[in-house]
């Protein structure tokens, strides 16, 4: 089957001026390929600087590669003239991580939803307000809300009108950059439940750009992980969580945060990754690495299979010790029959809300 | 926490913090009684609007008296009084004996001095030390907070390093006096996971060798359970509950506690939703009648109309719940 959008060896580089000195060339983005499915989802994680929203600018084609190739559906992506390249930008939508500057705070919402479907020419006017008004309710807000500004809206709710804005023009692929980094948990729960819904109901898939690990847990089916500009392992969630062959992969796992009972003894990462204006000799990670041997310094690791369906760009990836997977929470606590109770009479009050 | 009260470093009873012009001031922090003691890391989490930084700013008098009221049965810091002190004092103590690092460290630090100039500077605010001594100093500090090469370092201005290396620089800047308490208003949000990792461990580091006493503030109920040894969740200006780090990830009882478990998704195990927690928190202009988290509350009953006291509910394990424990409730 052919994935729904496919991109190979991209490359993006940008120069960098250095003072006196040649301007350097930095590259954000160093030979990534990936490919996302119809309905979905694919993360692209990693830390700050890593590449990752190059690449997503990338594929929404905001940005062009210096190299590489980026299909849609098969379609070759890159040579589109103005026409094509609207209707890949319809097929291809984004939310972005700051809901406060991706609406135009001057713009009613009802204009924000109805603009897209207009310039995309996929109906007329009376049409695209039922549509926006449907679209309000889709994402938990209401018809009668279109009237208003953006700054009437607390951040969830802008985020969810980014969220209908994307899907006001039924999209194949939505890329979402941090779209819930910027939230707090109460409401950022809200809007990641409304991904999949939507992604249950209207067969969208998702390419999830973010850099908070628990949140990709719980959302991805596939999980890429960035480093400095590369992609160093990419497998399906469970089996990326569960049986990690990357040593980037494992560092970022044991520093992200987790609320548990035992605390645990930190294998903390010394240092900072690499200054992507020198292309250096082998592994990128190499220097942080806390297997690192003569080899990593020398030649690039290749993004190779350890799998079926798990790549690695380690040397080590089969023999790397296994990592030991600590719960969250140990059931059996309290905390965790309360955190039950709270989920049934939770259950309980939306039901009674329904039945009224 | 059982600890006398000279032994104290912060303790405070029913502190209130109001803002705004006078006659149209708010309450945006109620009643919070808290107590940190040396070597103790304390976290105050809660979401955006809860107050914790206004608590955290007000501890430090930062917010000038035009705008802000503070109230409290007690507010003493090392034994003395915080509500008598007058500004000439405060700034004796800020930078001294209490410090402050915030979570922009771009924001915080001057970009036209050298960070050796600026650690040097607070270093001679507060001691008589010649400036070659104080400059001693600023390298000490920068090298007991891991700083590689911390001799370049000093002549270095804050845009030559990254994010995680201005946070060390200002928290070397913090400690450079060797303060008894350093308040943390959500020092990694702005970090990397790999690097706030790297901070959190300094941070923890640093209070084993010193001694000092952290007040941590953050929303992030993961670094919580990363550092704290005493925590206090904060919802709509008041501690809803307050217990050691230990007893609350395996003991939380308040249903504001578990609404923040159930919402976050967690990394270790898989649910199939999460639980957004409905409705939203009341603005602190809004009247308050009873239980602020009522409204939100799967388990509010009548009684929750009147507003629930802290409780002891276990040992040193407090909750501001009329239901509580919750779990025969449902």
């Amino acid at each position: 089957m052919t994935p729904l959008l496919a991109a190979e060896n991209l490359v993006k580089s940008f120069s960098v001026s250095t003072g006196w000195g040649k301007p350097k060339r930095f590259y954000a983005v160093d030979t990534v390929s990936i490919s996302v499915e119809r309905g979905r989802t694919l993360a692209v994680v990693g830390e700050s600087g890593c590449g990752k929203s190059t690449v997503g600018s990338l594929l929404l084609r905001l940005q062009d590669p210096d190299s590489g190739s980026i299909r849609l559906d098969g379609e070759d992506a890159m040579a589109l003239d103005s026409n094509g390249l609207r209707r890949f930008r319809r097929r291809v939508q984004v939310v972005f991580q700051d809901p406060f500057a991706s609406l135009d705070p001057r713009e009613r919402i009802r204009e924000v939803l109805v603009r897209p479907m207009l310039l995309h020419r996929l109906c007329d006017r009376p049409e695209a307000l039922k549509r926006a008004a449907a679209l309000m309710e889709a994402v938990g807000l209401s018809a009668e809300q279109l009237d208003r500004f953006p700054h009437q809206f607390s951040g969830g709710q802008r985020q969810r009108i980014a969220i209908a804005r994307a899907l006001s023009v039924q999209p194949d692929l939505i890329i979402c950059d941090e779209p819930v980094s910027a939230l707090d948990v109460s409401v950022q729960a809200q809007v990641v439940n409304l991904l999949q819904d939507l992604q249950r109901d209207t067969g969208v898939a998702f390419i999830f750009i973010s850099h908070d690990l628990a949140v990709v847990r719980h959302l991805a089916h596939d999980v890429a992980v960035m480093y400095s500009g590369r992609i160093v392992e990419q497998a399906p969630t469970r089996e990326l969580f569960d049986n990690p062959r990357h040593p980037y992969t494992r560092a970022l796992l044991a520093a992200a945060p987790r609320v548990e009972i035992q605390r645990k003894s930190h294998v903390l990462l010394t240092g900072e990754p690499p200054d992507p204006t020198n292309r250096i000799a082998g592994c990128r990670f190499a220097a942080r690495c806390p297997y690192v041997q003569d080899r990593c310094t020398q030649e690039e690791p290749p993004l190779v299979p350890v799998n079926a369906a798990h790549l690695s760009a380690c040397f080590f990836a089969t023999t790397l010790p296994q990592v030991e997977t600590l719960p969250d929470t140990l059931p059996g606590t309290s905390a965790s029959a309360r955190m039950a109770a709270y989920r049934r009479a939770r259950d309980r009050q939306t039901q009674q809300a329904e039945d009224i | 926490m059982a600890q006398t009260e000279q032994n104290l470093l912060l303790d405070i009873d029913r502190m209130s913090v109001a803002l705004g012009p006078p006659g149209k001031r708010v309450r945006i922090v109620r009643d919070v009684s808290l107590e940190i003691a040396p070597g103790r890391i304390t976290c105050v989490v809660g979401e955006s609007g809860s107050g914790k930084s206004v608590f955290a700013m007000s501890l430090m008098r930062l917010m000038s008296d035009d705008i802000s009221e503070m109230t409290a049965e007690k507010a003493l810091f090392e034994g003395q009084d915080l509500k008598a002190l007058t500004e000439r004092d405060m700034l004796k103590l800020r930078g001294s004996r209490m410090a402050m690092i915030f979570q922009e460290p771009m924001t915080s630090l001057n970009p036209v001095f050298t960070i050796g100039d600026q650690i040097a500077e607070a270093v001679q605010l507060h001691q008589k030390v010649s400036a070659a001594e104080a400059r001693k100093k600023a390298l000490a500090a920068l090298q007991s907070v891991h700083i590689p090469a911390a001799e370049r370092r000093l002549d270095a201005y804050p845009h030559e390093l990254s994010g995680g290396m201005r946070q060390r620089v200002m928290i070397a800047m913090a400690l450079a006096c060797e303060p008894s308490l350093l308040i943390a208003d959500e020092p990694t949000t702005a970090l990397d996971v790999t690097i706030q990792a790297q901070i959190l461990a300094l941070l923890m580091e640093l209070r084993e060798r010193s001694g000092m006493g952290i007040l941590f503030i953050t929303h992030n109920l993961g670094v919580v359970s990363e550092i704290a040894d005493d925590v206090a969740v904060m919802y709509a200006g008041r501690i809803v509950e307050r217990a050691p780090a230990a007893s609350l990830f395996t003991d939380a009882q308040h249903p504001y506690t578990l609404a923040l478990l159930a919402a976050m998704p967690h990394l270790g195990a898989t649910v199939e939703r999460l639980e957004p927690i409905l409705g939203r928190m009341p603005p602190p202009w809004e009247e308050e009648l009873g239980c602020r988290f009522a409204p939100r509350c799967p388990f509010a009953a009548p009684e929750c109309a009147k507003l629930p006291p802290l409780r002891e509910i276990g040992v040193d394990h407090h909750v501001a719940c009329w239901r509580a424990p919750v779990e025969d409730l449902a």
